[in-house]
């Protein structure tokens, strides 16, 4: 196979694996999370309000590792560094 | 599909090509300045004030008390600088309501920036706070032997920061350039409608880490404080999370 085949190959599949194994972690932390706020919720209706607010900032912080995978398999799918270099090559 | 704005270029000056993420930050700070201007123009302390101060009031104070509850420090020194972060990254996302805008910090070069102002300002204030040798100090706590690693921690943290903004903004362009291709008419507008609420959570975001680190570095001073009467038993339980 072609250089430039044999990486569009493995940084498509790369990608694929990066994002779906990637976003099992953080998913099963946010459902934890998200059980654990609503069980303070129900518990103690009155901090409502601090719960939410911290509930959405460790969201966002425990969903930033599947943010990282995505970035990984955005920048392999559409600006792959060795796909561009290996491009000029083979399309010459 | 591009996943960043820098590549799209809108105008050439003088050989420099302007990308569209410089021509959206500027205006994004153009819209931020000339509304702090107008809407400072005629502050009043009357009992009526106009909805645009209200408006300004709610904000300031309200950044204030986030300050203060995260950092247990007079909010004053550090207003300035994490409010204008929240507010230029909350605009900058919230602008998306208007069709061909594309948000400047779904480029890794505006993200970087902001999350390199965070990583200089942290040890200015920190300097200002405690003094250069306790700062230094603070590097060296527990032992001499993690220098390395604090250090290495000041680097990843920065890099997390400005992938993390970069991540969910960029994460919106492309998702709705995908559902645009495969679900042309409501699915979008959900999703976009979505994204409002994950970009102003991002900016709460940012600029509350970007005050937690700044509060780690004043750590330094309050280590020796914490047996005046004024350190609550709350706040050192609230550092020690936030510090792991």
């Amino acid at each position: 196979m072609e250089p430039h085949v044999v990486i569009a190959a493995v940084s498509i599949l790369t990608a694929g694996l990066t994002i779906g194994i990637g976003v099992i972690g953080p998913s099963l932390g946010e459902a934890r999370a998200a059980a654990s706020a609503l069980e303070a919720i129900a518990r103690q209706p009155d901090e409502s309000n601090t719960i939410t607010r911290t509930l959405f900032v460790s969201l966002a912080m425990i969903e930033s590792t599947a943010i990282y995978c995505f970035v990984v398999s955005m920048i392999l799918i559409f600006a792959n560094p060795f796909w561009t270099a290996v491009l000029p090559k083979a399309g010459g | 599909m591009e996943i960043t704005p820098d590549t799209h270029i809108i105008f050439t000056v003088a050989g420099i090509a302007v990308s569209a993420t410089v021509v959206w930050t500027w205006v994004v700070m153009a819209l931020l300045v000339a509304a702090s201007i107008a809407m400072t123009r005629n502050l009043t302390s009357d009992f009526a004030p106009s909805r645009w101060q209200n408006f300004l009031e709610a904000l300031i104070g309200e950044t204030q008390r986030q300050i203060a509850e995260v950092s247990h420090h007079d909010p004053g020194p550090y207003l300035p600088f994490v409010g204008t972060l929240f507010v230029f990254i909350a605009t900058s996302n919230l602008l998306i309501v208007f069709p061909g805008y594309e948000p400047p910090t779904a480029s890794l070069s505006t993200t970087a920036a902001l999350a390199l102002c965070v990583l200089v300002a942290v040890p200015i204030y920190g300097i200002v706070e405690s003094g250069l040798w306790r700062y230094l100090k603070n590097y060296m706590e527990p032992t001499v032997f993690m220098l390395p690693f604090n250090v290495i921690g000041e680097i990843s943290r920065t890099i997390a920061l400005a992938v993390r903004l970069y991540g969910n903004a960029m994460s919106g362009v492309v998702l709705a350039g995908i559902l645009i291709s495969i679900a042309p008419f409501l699915f979008p507008v959900v999703l976009k409608l979505l994204d409002l609420l994950i970009g102003f959570i991002q900016a709460y975001i940012f600029s509350v880490l970007a005050m937690v680190y700044i509060a780690s570095a004043l750590r330094a001073r309050r280590g020796n404080a914490a047996s005046s009467p004024d350190a609550q038993p709350s706040s050192a339980t609230n550092e020690s999370k936030k510090g792991a």
